[in-house]
């Protein structure tokens, strides 16, 4: 058992660190007033790698192990969780779903601009009455002998008018309920793609979030992902190493939160001393750095299970439950620390606070988290 | 051009600094190690070198295996391979023979130190390499052009700047100017994982060389009290406290 991160681990999290500090800070809090999507950032971030991190060198990757990625992931949401979410995305659902299960011809043709960031990509399951209960697929794809027509609408679809990608899970006959669905991969540039407004989000608000809608779009049959009924199964897997990078993205919300919150309570006085020096505020940030340090344990021990090839769904729901259950706490305490400065968006927390609520939402709720767990402990 | 870039391991510069218990030794428990900001300034010169003609840059530091990893940091960022010379550096003056031996058995043309590392500030590695070497030596430099058998440089002086042109090969003690803050680099994804497949060379020493000086303490700076401002037009308040406070007129 040891739990030193390895050198070339800590080199990661410092890079992301600085990467970080020094790129996705300046601008953070106008780009969340204004929805400003964070285009010159995520250039640099395909740039310096973080945009591809675990896909094979082969296809343009870096290479990496899965808790490299969420060291990164923790450090990128300390700062600018829209900047993470799209990250995200594009490693855990987009890259990896291609890499995992798609066919050399289609690793060939689209990893490589999508590890190295030049292009992005988009992962399309939830729709108007299909958000937990994504076997209810109302998107249908007909096999017309040498392609697929697709038609439907998907929502809530991160990085829905900037991707040139998108991983769309559709019904193919109904009648075999979840066994007749799949997943195709759909460029942009189809014919009868259609992307939605931007949603007005109360947090991640700088990354782009649509609805997209296929009308009649014709899909070639060697886009489809797997063989034919495969679709359910890719994207459940698909979301079960997600869960993985939201989870490191609650981390890094709270850890974020926490650092700030520490940094103020050493500097700003009250009662004649360091707020810090109030066992108020003590306990409340003792009580945080403590479920940092659990939520980080349970992502890293998910990510471990996920390089050993060990069965990580358990760990990962309850890293990604427990994560974002606490960075929903940890960033409302930290705005409670902040006090009235807490409450304007110059001190960050406040847009932390809005930028946690998501992540007990989205790539399976929380309470389908505990659904997931409760199934393993009660097998 | 060959370059050479010698790195001195330091605490980070956010560390709370401890000694051990003889008062002799920084406490090493909980501290962060990085490159001395002052070699880094010269890391990223030697880099941008390399990307514009060529240049093949190695990277030394004198240390136990803590150096390793500011080594495989500097492999990351784009040195092409790393030496880790297996003594102590608590002496300027070992550390600069030992990397001077090192330097007569490989040839570099440019060979770059930090002015000065930012634990000891002793300032003394680069004169002592280039006075071992018989080479000429360019310190406090704030910028540089070559050829390939001259440069030209910008050395900051006390009134201004200094701009001299030496032969090759030289050492060279660079800081701050020589390239900006913005342009240090941080390693990406595609760094590391190059580094991993890039030499890492662990050498012990030949010869043992001694500073002849012993260091009997170290103690930390007595903490800064408040500071206090007094208006303008209390002269008389501002003499008593110098007077009576500080103690220094």
């Amino acid at each position: 058992m040891n739990f030193e991160l390895s050198s070339e681990q800590k080199l990661i999290r410092d890079s992301a660190r600085d990467f970080a500090n020094n790129e996705l800070l300046p601008g953070v809090i106008e780009r969340d007033e204004l929805k400003q999507f964070p285009q010159s950032q995520i250039k640099k971030m395909g740039e310096m790698g973080f945009m591809g991190m675990m896909v094979n060198p082969k296809y343009g990757g870096g290479g990496m192990d899965t808790v490299s990625y969420i060291l990164a992931m923790e450090e990128i949401s300390k700062i600018d969780a829209s900047c993470s979410v799209i990250m995200s995305v594009n490693n855990s659902l987009v890259c990896w779903g291609i890499e995992k299960y798609g066919t050399d011809e289609q690793k060939n043709k689209f990893l490589p601009e999508l590890a190295s960031g030049k292009i992005i990509g988009a992962f399309c399951l939830s729709e108007p009455e299909a958000g937990s209960d994504a076997t209810s697929q109302k998107t249908t794809a007909k096999d017309m002998g040498d392609h697929y027509l697709l038609n439907g609408t998907k929502n809530w679809i991160t990085n829905g008018s900037t991707a040139s990608v998108y991983l769309v899970i559709a019904q193919t006959d109904i009648e075999k309920g979840h066994k007749g669905i799949n997943a195709f991969i759909v460029e942009k540039s189809f014919d009868g793609v259609t992307i939605g407004p931007r949603e007005n989000k109360l947090g991640i608000r700088s990354s782009d979030t649509t609805s997209i809608m296929f009308s009649d779009v014709v899909v070639p049959k060697e886009n489809r992902i797997g063989d034919d009924g495969f679709g359910f199964k890719f994207a459940m897997k698909t979301l079960e190493g997600g869960r993985i990078g939201i989870a490191a993205q609650a981390l890094g919300i709270a850890a974020g939160a926490y650092e700030l919150s520490l940094k103020y309570a050493k500097e700003r006085k009250a009662f004649g001393k360091e707020i810090i020096k109030h066992q108020a505020i003590a306990f409340k940030l003792a009580d945080m750095a403590t479920e940092i340090d659990c939520g980080r344990l349970l992502c890293i021990k998910a990510g471990w299970q996920k390089d050993n090839d060990i069965d990580y769904s358990q760990t990962g729901s309850m890293a990604k439950l427990y994560c974002a259950e606490k960075a929903m706490r940890i960033t409302t305490e930290a705005v409670q620390i902040h006090g009235g400065y807490g409450f304007v968006k110059e001190y960050h927390v406040e847009r932390l606070m809005r930028d946690a609520k998501i992540t007990q939402i989205y790539e399976g709720t929380s309470e389908i988290q505990k659904i997931v767990i409760s199934r393993f402990i009660l097998k | 051009m060959n370059i050479l870039v010698c790195i001195s391991c330091v605490p980070d510069t956010t560390s709370k600094i401890n000694f051990t218990q003889n008062k002799k030794k920084l406490d090493e428990e909980g501290i962060t190690f990085i490159i001395n900001p002052y070699d880094e300034f010269c890391l990223t010169k030697a880099i941008f070198m390399k990307e514009s003609s060529g240049a093949n840059v190695t990277v030394i530091s004198v240390g136990d295996s803590k150096s390793e990893s500011v080594l495989r940091k500097a492999l990351a960022i784009g040195a092409d391979n790393a030496v880790r010379i297996n003594a102590d550096s608590d002496s300027s003056k070992s550390v600069a023979n030992l990397i001077a031996d090192y330097c007569s058995k490989n040839k570099f043309d440019i060979i770059f130190c930090g002015r000065e590392s930012i634990d000891f500030n002793g300032g003394q590695v680069p004169g002592f390499i280039a006075a071992k070497l018989n080479l000429p030596f360019i310190n406090s430099c704030v910028g540089l052009d070559y050829t390939d058998d001259k440069i030209n440089a910008k050395r900051e002086i006390d009134s201004g700047h200094e701009m001299c042109e030496c032969s090759l090969p030289a050492v060279v003690a660079g800081q701050k100017g020589l390239v900006e803050e913005k342009d240090l680099k941080i390693p990406s994804m595609r760094g590391i994982m190059t580094a991993r497949t890039k030499p890492l060379e662990i050498l012990d020493p030949e010869s043992t060389y001694n500073n002849n000086i012993e260091i009997l303490e170290l103690s930390k700076p007595s903490e800064r009290s408040d500071c206090k401002i007094i208006s303008e037009d209390n002269v008389g308040e501002l003499v008593q406290l110098l007077h009576k406070e500080a103690k220094v007129i």
